[in-house]
């Protein structure tokens, strides 16, 4: 019986002994890999970084103003004036069939009746 | 010690001849040593059990306190190894109010050499100088050659230039990674930006440290490892910044002036939206170059660092005092028949104005003899306090390292003479910051605006030092200044301006008196004059409007239609509705 307790006892803590040195071993590799997830979030901060700069670059005002005044007649861009603003009545209002609200009069120029 | 004997011989004796058992004697006594025995051992041993619960209880409290700390604690990735040397390389960004990204680190490569694996230092010099245009080769070489073991070549590189470098194949030629500062609007809001610079320099990495402007005010902030990754945000907003000194420029070279300023501040927060001083520089290549004099330099920041006379701008302040005061109201008639003589001083009108004028009327003629009459009603006293109220009186507290050089210059005795004279703008000088915060505080209804360069979530109130009312009525007064005028040079279609315009002759260079020919011409304006937002202060420097064959340099002929200019620009881009019904 005393015999069988020791045994049972050194079984035990071979068991632990296995367990324990498995564990050092998995830590060590999830060590490694969290320093290399590291690593590569520490790059890609770096790569974002200078897409970022670079985007604030090119879009740096002095540089879309040249591209405007090369091409502002074709998208149509204007500098933002007093006049830009306007009433929602001044919207022409669509008079063909694409469009047609409930009880609309499409004569009235879309005012609701 | 002694012992108690366990048969003692008296009691022995005495028991005996009695004819007791004296044997009952000797175990009462074994009794008692016994008892005393046990209660000793006892004792000693309650207070093992003793010290042993305590050992115990500590080790107990001391594992449940840290099982407690972690479970309440956030995990925490294990920090694994360590990164990074002496120096922090990092530096936070500085983004607009919007977001938009002011200024950002990159990493480059800077190039040193050290002698002794230096192998041809003599192509290594000639093939140097064909990559860098600034190095000279004989120079090179000679240093190559020297006493010098290790030394610097160049603290920047570009991709290109490094390859290069590679390619010469020299040893003795490192390259030593490290980040530089980069602004990559150039020089837009450099005055506000400020600029970097290296300060301790290694071989794997150099410390960037601020030297003006933000970057220097905040450089702990920016430089912080705890705010690393988050942004500093300005109160600059980058599109009307853009507008604001494209125009500012082109206003300075139609006038002619010197240099230029503006400043575009939000009455409610005190927020300067946009900040020119021009001329300017780009904060990506600041350099100090002694001047002759500080403020013909472009890295100047006239806005802030510049103290000037500002002329007629300074009489709705006045006006506003007496307002609060209850001295006068807007149509109170104030007697400026003659000019005030004061000993040898003499204070006149531009031109005559006639006998009388109500007080609507001196802002709108900007009578200097009318408004020296009212400072008179104010009294010495009350117009400093005022004035120290509204901060005139001392250095702006905004968040750039430049501030502390904005002190006022004002008379240290403040006579009567000096109210007078300062009730319309001369015999003191502040920087164009001071004024704009002083107009925002009237714009916002007489509670006192500090001036600021972060960006504010919230409504910031400071204290009240003047009545609504007040503030109200000189506005009134300011918008017919400007709506009345003679020419009207500063209306604006579809946004109704108050303002004032002021002129000030220069002073002379370390001599007494002012020139007759140089002026600077200041234009302080609120809009929209019904509901206050912004406030806008142009202030040109030796402008001259040479349309005509005699040029004009008053502020109604320079700073004033620039400004109008400027605002019709601006508020629609400020979102500001325009009202074509009231202006």
């Amino acid at each position: 019986m005393r015999n069988l307790f020791f045994l049972s006892l050194f079984i035990l803590v071979l068991g632990l002994a296995h367990w324990a040195y498995q564990e050092n071993y998995k830590t060590q590799k999830a060590r490694e890999r969290a320093e290399s997830v590291q690593r590569q979030i520490s790059l890609a901060r770096d790569r974002l970084r200078i897409l970022n700069a670079e985007w604030a670059y090119l879009n740096r005002p002095e540089r879309l103003k040249a591209l405007i005044s090369m091409t502002h007649k074709n998208p149509g861009l204007y500098p933002l004036i007093a006049e830009s603003y306007g009433e929602i009545k001044d919207v022409p209002f669509h008079k063909g069939k694409i469009f047609m609200a409930q009880n609309a009069n499409i004569d009235n120029g879309g005012e609701f009746p | 010690m002694i012992r108690t004997p366990l048969r003692p011989l008296a009691r022995i004796l005495h028991a005996r001849s009695k004819g007791e058992n004296p044997d009952v004697i000797e175990r009462n006594n074994i009794r008692i040593r016994h008892e005393e025995m046990r209660g000793k051992s006892r004792a000693r041993a309650e207070g093992r059990i003793l010290a042993l619960s305590l050992m115990l209880l500590a080790s107990f409290i001391a594992v449940g306190g840290r099982m407690a700390f972690l479970a309440f604690n956030d995990p925490v990735e294990t920090s694994v190894g360590f990164t990074g040397s002496g120096i922090i390389s990092q530096r936070a960004d500085i983004v607009d109010r919007n977001g938009y990204l002011l200024a950002t680190n990159l990493d480059t490569y800077s190039l040193y050499f050290q002698q002794r694996d230096m192998i041809d230092p003599e192509t290594a010099a000639k093939r140097l100088a064909e990559i860098i245009p600034a190095i000279d080769e004989k120079e090179q070489f000679a240093e190559f050659t020297g006493e010098k073991k290790f030394g610097w070549i160049k603290k920047k590189l570009s991709p290109e230039q490094k390859q290069l470098i590679h390619e010469i194949g020299e040893p003795g030629l490192k390259l030593g990674p490290r980040e530089f500062r980069v602004y990559p609007n150039g020089r837009l809001a450099g005055h506000v930006l400020g600029g970097t610079t290296f300060d301790k320099e290694g071989v794997t990495a150099a410390e960037v440290v601020g030297v003006a402007g933000v970057e220097k005010k905040f450089d702990g902030r920016l430089r912080d490892p705890v705010h690393g990754h988050e942004a500093l945000e300005l109160s600059i907003d980058l599109a009307v910044q853009t507008v604001l000194e494209q125009m500012l420029r082109s206003g300075m070279k139609v006038f002619d002036a010197k240099t230029a300023l503006a400043i575009l501040m939000d009455v409610k927060t005190g927020e300067v939206v946009a900040l020119s001083s021009l001329p300017d520089f780009d904060p990506n290549d600041r350099k100090t170059q002694p001047q002759e004099n500080a403020d013909a330099s472009p890295l100047f920041n006239r806005a802030i660092q510049g103290v000037y006379e500002l002329g007629s701008t300074f009489k709705p302040i006045t006006m506003v005092q007496a307002l609060d005061l209850g001295l006068i109201n807007p149509s109170t008639k104030v007697d400026i028949s003659k000019p005030i003589k004061f000993g040898k001083h003499e204070i006149n009108d531009y031109r005559y104005n006639g006998k009388s004028l109500t007080a609507t009327e001196i802002m709108v003629k900007s009578s200097n003899i009318g408004t020296a009459r009212i400072s008179q009603m104010i009294g010495q006293k009350r117009h400093r306090d005022f004035l120290k109220a509204l901060g005139f009186l001392d250095p702006l507290e905004i968040e750039v390292a430049e501030a502390n050089q904005s002190r006022p210059l004002f008379p240290a005795r403040w006579s009567e003479l000096s109210t007078m004279t300062i009730s319309f703008g001369h015999g003191i000088s502040v920087t164009p910051m001071h004024l704009a915060s002083a107009y925002a505080t009237i714009a916002n209804g007489g509670f006192l605006v500090k001036p600021t360069l972060l960006k504010q979530n919230r409504e910031i109130r400071g204290e009240r030092v003047l009545g609504a009312k007040a503030c109200e009525e000189v506005l009134v007064m300011m918008r017919k200044s400007v709506s009345e005028s003679f020419f009207k040079m500063a209306d604006v279609n579809g946004y109704a301006v108050a303002g004032k315009t002021g002129t000030a002759d220069k002073p002379k260079k370390n001599a007494r008196g002012y020139y007759k020919d140089k002026v600077i011409a200041t234009f302080a304006s609120v809009f929209p004059a019904d509901s206050p937002q912004y406030v806008l202060v142009v202030t040109l420097d030796e402008a001259e409007d040479n349309s005509t064959p005699e040029p004009k340099r008053t502020a109604g002929w320079t700073a004033a239609p620039l400004a109008a200019e400027i605002i019709g620009r601006l508020a629609p881009l400020l979102g500001l509705r325009p009202d074509f019904k009231t202006s």
